[in-house]
């Protein structure tokens, strides 16, 4: 049992080789992570579907080194996969974990595991290569306004027409859509079969013609998107994996999507937990430090201890993964408890603020940029995007320790 | 980063769930909660046989040289089984001390004896303030020569009716700092100036009243030095805290999957009770709480067994497990509804052991504001 990753030097376990590659990748940090890099990717951290060209510029580079995807299993070189030892595997892990590296899941760290498992010799060999290089990104194209939860009841129709699909259909809330170059999109192609087994996954030029994008402003105000396809053409190329065997592709994708989910919101280290506690012991209410409020003292030291929690769920994802596993009932563990902890942070935030805690960011006497406030109306959909709670927990029950699933 | 324990760890926590599993049954943890002595000699031999007494201790005074860690494996298994025994008061607590603050002879004599399963320490620390901190320490040591008189009352001492000795930690300077006036004294348990009386407990555990009349004991019995007892102490307090969050991972683990099993056999309108989501969901929750209490518990264990600092991960196991193992009995009971409310059943041997162990050297709130107090 070794719980090192925050020791700080020396790490006795590393090769020489795995030392040499540690420098690597803590140089390479060093000098992207800048003051500027760090708050344009705070402010992603805050606002992750509104990404800023500098925090894009990162995961470009993060990509081009191969190492924007560090928890998901590496690749083989001819698909432009940076091939890497569980060693190196391991290291990327620890200083991403350490620097808190986290998001970047649209530039294809959803879906390259899939394409690498599912996709046809030539999809790999066109896409995986543009995904490792951070070339292209994806939006997500699951959800219609009829199919949430229940995504297999997707309606969105995919007809064979020569050497194409003729698509046509809506997805909703498909975030990234409005910046991302390409849709990773479910689409029926046999409505004969029962649901699950008549669902079939493309990836699509988001140029192509006959597609529409439509914001949505969620409440926080971020973007997502409406999409809608009219007559859109798309090449059976394009099609990952088989046809009618789409759902079990996307329960993967679902699987690495909740890994990235219950991830840690930090940058740099530091979270909205952290700039929470030094609010509290510089700011006075009642002339009195907030930090020596009672009820501020319990909660944000639970905060501290749940957050802690989170930490070791994600490491025991991560070191699942190192071994090989898509480890589906640990990724919903970490997906549930740390979506549900960042809903607690913004509720319990916003509390400790008191009347300052309903002042908007671009308010005067906003504290800490109105990013709690944001956080609280942000992540109130956290506990049904990605995988509903009420679903997880079900999952978890039933593939975690077995218990009978509920009959249909 | 690794969450597998290594092959010694992996045996030992067999071989004890083994032991435990026969030598142990819960018929005979519910016997000893009326038993006067509330743990069996011939089970504590047994132990004793097993290493299992000595090892934390070193080599030189009889132990197995093991880690924390090991110690935290074996403990899990104990909480498990809701094994009654003496020894998170010898071991634990007394043993700790002894390691920490006893000088060489006090070791070598003491912690051979512990290891052989000859003696039964304890220490005697809370009083009815009910209170761990320097400043709660009431029961006063005087000098009279070459001996100490010892007056007070202690209160919660585990095991203090049987115990062979008791640490008595005692105020023998009050002009002063609270944590700079604070003495142990090695006392006899038989001394017949000491009058202890068993309380009636929640998990049945034999917590004492024990009231020091005109104690005299002999200045050589004096552990860690004149006024010079609290920092060792404090430090055996921390592992004993940490050492409750292990039996507290393994009680939680065991109602986790005591429950679990019982909603894939249980038939309600027509099917599994298990497959009905709001029970999966108590289920889910059971498990992320335990994992929690499993992983913070590990952790600091890892960091004690490695030398690393490892306060506030104390703190904040004992906060979590607190509560959490707390909730994972609550729901267990709701599970099991009517019988699992019988006396007879398991679940209130988990549920009363629960509560008892939230209160112990520190419940989540006060464990939180150390927490706090650290951020």
């Amino acid at each position: 049992m070794d719980f090192k990753v925050d020791v700080p030097e020396p790490v006795d376990t590393d090769t020489e080789e795995g030392g040499m590659f540690r420098q690597e990748v803590r140089d390479f940090l060093d000098k992207e992570l800048t003051p500027e890099v760090v708050q344009a990717r705070e402010l992603q951290r805050d606002r992750p579907y509104d990404i800023s060209p500098l925090a894009r510029e990162f995961y470009r580079r993060l990509a081009a080194k191969g190492w924007l995807a560090p928890k998901a299993p590496h690749w083989p070189k001819e698909y432009g996969g940076v091939e890497r030892s569980d060693e190196e595997q391991r290291i990327l892990f620890e200083e991403f974990a350490a620097r808190g590296i986290a998001g970047g899941s649209e530039y294809g760290g959803i879906q390259g595991p899939v394409i690498m498992r599912h996709g046809s010799e030539e999809m790999k060999r066109e896409y995986l290569p543009k995904i490792a290089r951070g070339e292209i990104s994806f939006s997500l194209g699951y959800t219609e306004p009829n199919a949430g939860t229940d995504l297999a009841s997707l309606e969105m129709r995919a007809v064979r027409d020569g050497d194409d699909y003729i698509i046509n259909g809506q997805k909703v809330y498909s975030s990234f859509a409005h910046y991302a170059t390409h849709h990773w999109l479910a689409a029926r192609t046999d409505p004969h079969a029962p649901k699950h087994r008549g669902i079939s996954l493309f990836i699509v030029d988001l140029a192509s013609p006959g597609i529409t994008i439509r914001p949505l402003r969620t409440m926080g105000g971020d973007r997502t998107n409406e999409v809608f396809y009219d007559n859109v053409r798309v090449p059976i190329s394009n099609r990952v994996g088989e046809e009618n065997q789409g759902w079990a592709y996307i329960r993967e994708a679902l699987g690495v999507e909740r890994i990235v989910m219950g991830g840690v919101p930090v940058v740099g280290g530091r979270s909205i937990l952290d700039d929470l506690i030094d609010y509290a012991k510089m700011t006075e209410h009642g002339g009195r430090p907030l930090a020596e409020d009672p009820y501020v003292r319990q909660n944000l030291a639970q905060l501290v201890i749940e957050s802690n929690i989170r930490r070791l769920f994600n490491y025991r994802t991560g070191w699942l993964m190192s071994k090989g596993v898509i480890p589906e009932v640990e990724a919903a563990i970490a997906k549930v408890w740390g979506n549900e902890l960042d809903q607690r942070i913004g509720h319990i935030g916003t509390q400790i603020m008191g009347l300052y805690g309903q002042l908007e960011s671009d308010s005067k006497w906003v504290p800490l940029d109105g990013r709690v406030e944001h956080r609280y109306l942000f992540t109130v959909h956290l506990s049904y995007g990605g995988g509903s709670h009420e679903l997880m927990r079900s999952l978890i029950a039933t593939r975690g320790m077995g218990l009978p699933r509920e009959p249909r | 980063m690794d969450f597998d324990l290594n092959e010694q760890q992996e045996m030992l926590k067999r071989a004890a769930r083994s032991f435990l599993n026969k030598e142990c049954p819960k018929a005979l943890v519910r016997e000893m909660v009326h038993d006067g002595r509330g743990c069996p000699p011939e089970l504590w031999r047994k132990m004793a046989e097993l290493g299992w007494l000595g090892l934390i201790f070193p080599e030189e005074y009889g132990g197995l040289g093991g880690s924390f860690l090991d110690l935290t494996v074996l403990l899990e298994e104990m909480g498990r089984g809701c094994l009654p025994s003496t020894f998170f008061s010898t071991v634990v607590l007394g043993g700790l001390f002894i390691l920490k603050a006893g000088s060489n002879e006090q070791k070598k004599d003491l912690l051979t004896q512990v290891a052989q399963g000859k003696i039964i320490l304890t220490l005697a620390l809370t009083e009815p303030s009910a209170s761990y901190d320097a400043a709660s320490v009431g029961v006063e040591a005087t000098s009279d020569n070459d001996d100490y008189i010892i007056n007070g009352t202690k209160l919660f001492t585990p095991d203090a009716h049987i115990a062979d000795y008791m640490i008595c930690i005692t105020r023998t300077k009050k002009e002063t700092v609270p944590e700079e006036g604070i003495t142990a004294f090695l006392v006899d348990g038989r001394n017949p100036s000491i009058n202890r009386t068993v309380l009636k407990t929640i998990a049945g555990d034999k917590l004492c009243e024990v009231i020091f009349n005109g104690v005299r004991v002999p200045k050589e019995s004096i552990i860690g030095g004149l006024h010079q007892a609290w920092p060792p102490l404090e430090n055996t307090l921390q592992q004993a805290t940490l050492a409750k969050c292990a039996e507290m991972v393994g009680g939680a683990q065991q109602v986790l999957e005591m429950s679990a099993a019982y909603t894939k056999e249980r038939i309600v309108f027509g099917r599994p009770l298990g497959s009905f989501p709001v029970i999966q969901h108590y289920i889910a929750n059971m498990m992320m709480d335990v994992d929690g209490i499993r992983f913070l518990t590990y952790e600091a264990a890892w960091k004690l067994s490695e030398g690393l600092p490892c306060t506030m991960e104390i703190h904040m196991a004992k906060a979590w497990a607190s509560d959490a193992y707390r909730r994972v009995t609550a729901l267990g009971q709701q599970i099991f509804g009517g019988v699992g409310f019988i006396e007879d059943h398991d679940m209130p041997l988990y549920f009363r052991r629960a509560k008892a162990a939230e209160l112990t050297l520190g419940d989540a709130n006060f464990h939180r504001e150390q927490v706090a107090r650290l951020i």
